[in-house]
């Protein structure tokens, strides 16, 4: 801020304290000697009159308290204009230094998870406290306190993956994010009929019966538009993060209606990127922790 | 009756038709706004009552209970209150008749532009000042009209000095008129969609400049406009220190304008204007207490009041409140306590012991004291009604902010607890599932609250239906 804004916040602010003050003293000096206070002389109303007691002491006092109080604080702290104050603080200094102890505190630590592999995180127990209240600040929102995800958010309990269960695929996942994107096919599919037809034949994949003719009808239509993502035999492609169509595991719901939906609009996904919010000792922690909860140990 | 001897007695009789007007409407949105308050606590313990329709979900209802309970509620009461002690203190009858009759019909006409647009989803999304561009031009319409006819009717006082009520309601609305406009501007696209003229922390601070000041001006110094007229009216006392009254007058009003940014510690707004926010507010107990001595100890000498008269306690008990909220209001401005105590529920038990302990029992109390002078009675239907009134409100209130406090208090410390590797303790879910009881307890405060004022309604009604065939009141004649 330039030097004459400065000055002119300095000046208004010392001038409504000073102001104040004056005001102050001035009505409490005048105190009643006889302790008999009088009224003022005015009457409005019929009945309504003032007296003209003293200031309380103590409230004046309070007033006079409040004022050093806050006069001290504008020296110490920043406030008067571009003044930084004695002190030297700020809120920026304060955080930094905040995050420095903290940082320092849990050095030891970090460089121990740091030196361990995924596999080893996920067996060591005090890693795994630490991983678990990480999972529940940051990842419960959307999978769940129990992991087990909802619609639109994957079960990581179980065997199943989208871009793959290893453990550097995982960390990925968790790292930079996916984007899971499934184009809506109604129009290409020729509409309602194709998009049911597909669906049919989805559904039988997994072992849904249905009727053999528009099962027959969508899987020719699959191999035109869906095999390029799928599959031949509707195994997925974990390199794309596109579904297995065979383990009826399902993301967004396995019914008829729910799989018509995803096929006819086609369907976004997001898994936002954590490495930057958590930095990477945080995110092995949340990876090694996810590959233990899909390893059948389910104690969350 | 002749032309002639018409305009006669109008000019040697009060202009009570206004003031009997705002005061049944007070009662009237005091019921809809502490309804649309009981309805949306109980959305916080059961999320079903949304309906799981945009209409009814809390984001929508919260600023529909703020605004009806302020603007509405609290709003109807200052014009009342301030129309009546502006003629009684003046030995005048209001500047003008059909403006008065204007902000009467116009204040009414924006609370249900409010109350249909605000459900609608229609928003400026500013706190306290959600209103949408057409509605913020009828307010200031509307508030122009309401300081001519106040200072209009000051101007053609008949008593040299003007009350120390009145100090605080011009006060009140000359601060409203310049916060309202500056912290409304805003660059319209349609009907219904306008942008802030401000950006950035720039609007943020303009907003708590704004927000802040509206309790200080609207929900402060016009409240004090009303004890300083019923409290000694229902006491039957002077007002205790004419030298108090001056000292806390103009310190109020001169420190309270720089409060505002102890709403933004810990933002990127500067750490310098945060300071300021901070000693400004602590330097504002003092004066903030100067009106509840002068209030408390007016019935220095009538202690024995209290005993009988449940309206003089409602007025008293509001005096307390008032004296803890801004004691309380003041220790949350320090940076570390605000540290703790900011985003929590405590937040909300502060406003609620000002906005109801305050706010709502003076106007009840003020309003109770008014209907029997409006309607040419001596007293309400039922005084004993009035004291139970008292009783389920106080209670209600003590119920609604202790429980906001310890979850307040809960929620600060649940949310920056750390365990030994660093990360959080609690998650936030927990902390929400920690807060359902006292949500519970919330909502049993605020209906104790909210069927107080179906009691008060009752007794209103039956004391306007007993009202005299004679109820103008005369001026008293020149000395």
């Amino acid at each position: 801020m330039s030097t004459g804004t400065s000055w002119f916040i300095i000046i208004v602010t010392l001038l409504n304290i000073a102001g104040c003050v004056w005001l102050l003293v001035a009505n409490g000096r005048a105190v009643d000697p006889a302790g008999t206070a009088k009224d003022t002389g005015h009457v409005w109303d019929g009945d309504l009159q003032e007296l003209n007691n003293p200031l309380p002491r103590w409230w004046f006092w309070l007033f006079i308290i409040s004022v050093i109080f806050s006069l001290a604080y504008l020296v110490l702290y920043p406030g008067l204009g571009s003044f930084r104050g004695v002190l030297g603080w700020s809120q920026s200094g304060q955080h930094a230094g905040e995050v420095a102890r903290a940082n320092a505190a849990q050095k030891e630590r970090y460089a121990r998870y740091a030196s361990l592999s995924l596999p080893a995180l996920a067996a060591d127990p005090e890693a795994m406290g630490t991983a678990r209240t990480l999972y529940a600040n940051y990842c419960a929102a959307c999978h769940g306190s129990d992991a087990r995800g909802g619609a639109g958010f994957p079960n990581l309990t179980d065997a199943s993956w989208l871009y793959g269960g290893d453990p550097d695929t995982v960390l990925a996942s968790i790292a930079n994010g996916r984007m899971g994107a499934m184009p809506g096919w109604e129009a290409a599919l020729g509409g309602e009929a194709g998009v049911d037809e597909v669906t049919a034949y989805v559904l039988s994949l997994s072992g849904t019966a249905g009727d053999p003719g528009r099962i027959a009808a969508g899987e020719a239509k699959y191999a035109t538009y869906c095999v390029a993502c799928h599959g031949v035999d509707g195994s997925g492609n974990p390199a794309l993060g596109a579904p297995n169509l065979k383990d009826d595991v399902w993301l967004y719901g396995g019914d008829a209606v729910t799989v018509r939906t995803s096929i006819a609009k086609g369907r976004q996904g997001q898994m936002p990127a954590h490495e930057a919010l958590l930095g990477t000792d945080r995110v092995r922690l949340l990876a090694a922790y996810v590959l233990k909860l899909s390893s059948g140990d389910g104690s969350t | 009756m002749s032309a002639a001897t018409a305009v006669a007695s109008r000019d040697t009789v009060y202009n009570d038709r206004v003031v009997r007007q705002f005061a049944i409407m007070t009662v009237v949105w005091g019921i809809v706004g502490m309804l649309v308050g009981v309805i949306i606590a109980a959305q916080l313990l059961w999320p079903a009552l949304n309906f799981d329709l945009p209409w009814t979900s809390f984001g929508r209802l919260r600023p529909l209970h703020t605004n009806a309970v302020i603007f509405a509620f609290g709003g109807s009461a200052l014009f009342a209150c301030s129309y009546y002690i502006v003629q009684r203190t003046c030995h005048a009858r209001l500047f003008s008749d059909g403006l008065a009759a204007f902000t009467f019909w116009g204040w009414q006409l924006i609370i249900v532009a409010a109350a249909v647009t605000l459900p609608l989803g229609l928003t400026s999304a500013k706190e306290y000042a959600e209103l949408e561009w057409p509605i913020d031009v009828a307010i200031a319409v509307v508030w122009v009209a309401y300081g001519i006819v106040f200072f209009g009717t000051l101007a053609k006082r008949r008593i040299q000095h003007i009350y120390v009520a009145n100090w605080f309601f011009a006060a009140y609305i000359i601060t409203i008129a310049v916060l309202h406009i500056v912290n409304s501007a805003a660059v319209p696209v349609s009907a219904t969609k306008s942008y802030s003229l401000y950006a950035g922390v720039v609007d943020a601070m303009v907003q708590w400049w704004y927000g802040h000041n509206a309790v200080g001006f609207f929900l402060t110094a016009g409240f004090l406009g009303m004890m300083y007229y019923f409290v000694p009216k229902q006491a039957g006392r002077p007002i205790y220190s004419y030298r108090l009254s001056v000292v806390h007058f103009w310190a109020l009003i001169s420190i309270y304008m720089w409060a505002g940014p102890h709403h933004l510690h810990y933002t990127s707004l500067p750490d310098w204007v945060q300071s300021l926010g901070m000693v400004f507010s602590l330097m504002l107990i003092a004066p903030s207490w100067g009106g509840m001595i002068n209030g408390i100890m007016t019935l220095s000498g009538a202690w024995e009041k209290l005993r009988s008269d449940p309206i003089l306690k409602f007025l008293i008990v509001s005096l307390s409140f008032y004296g803890m909220s801004t004691f309380e209001g003041p220790m949350m401005s320090i940076r570390t306590v605000n540290a703790l105590s900011h985003y929590t529920d405590w937040t909300i038990g502060h406003v609620h012991s000002g906005a109801l302990g305050w706010v709502a029992m003076i106007s009840v109390g003020s309003i109770y004291a008014l209907v029997p002078r409006l309607y040419g009675r001596t007293e309400m239907y039922s005084v004993k009604m009035i004291d139970l009134h008292f009783w389920t409100t106080t209670i209600g209130i003590v119920l609604y902010v202790a429980s906001m406090w310890i979850a307040g208090v809960m929620q600060g410390l649940m949310w920056r607890a750390t365990n030994a590797d660093g990360t959080l303790t609690y998650s936030f879910i927990e902390s929400l599932a920690a807060t359902y009881p006292y949500y519970a307890i919330r909502l049993l405060g605020g209906t104790l609250v909210f069927a107080g004022m179906l009691l008060m309604a009752w007794n209103v009604w039956q004391t306007v239906r007993q009202r005299s065939a004679e109820i103008d009141v005369p001026i008293p004649a020149p000395a």
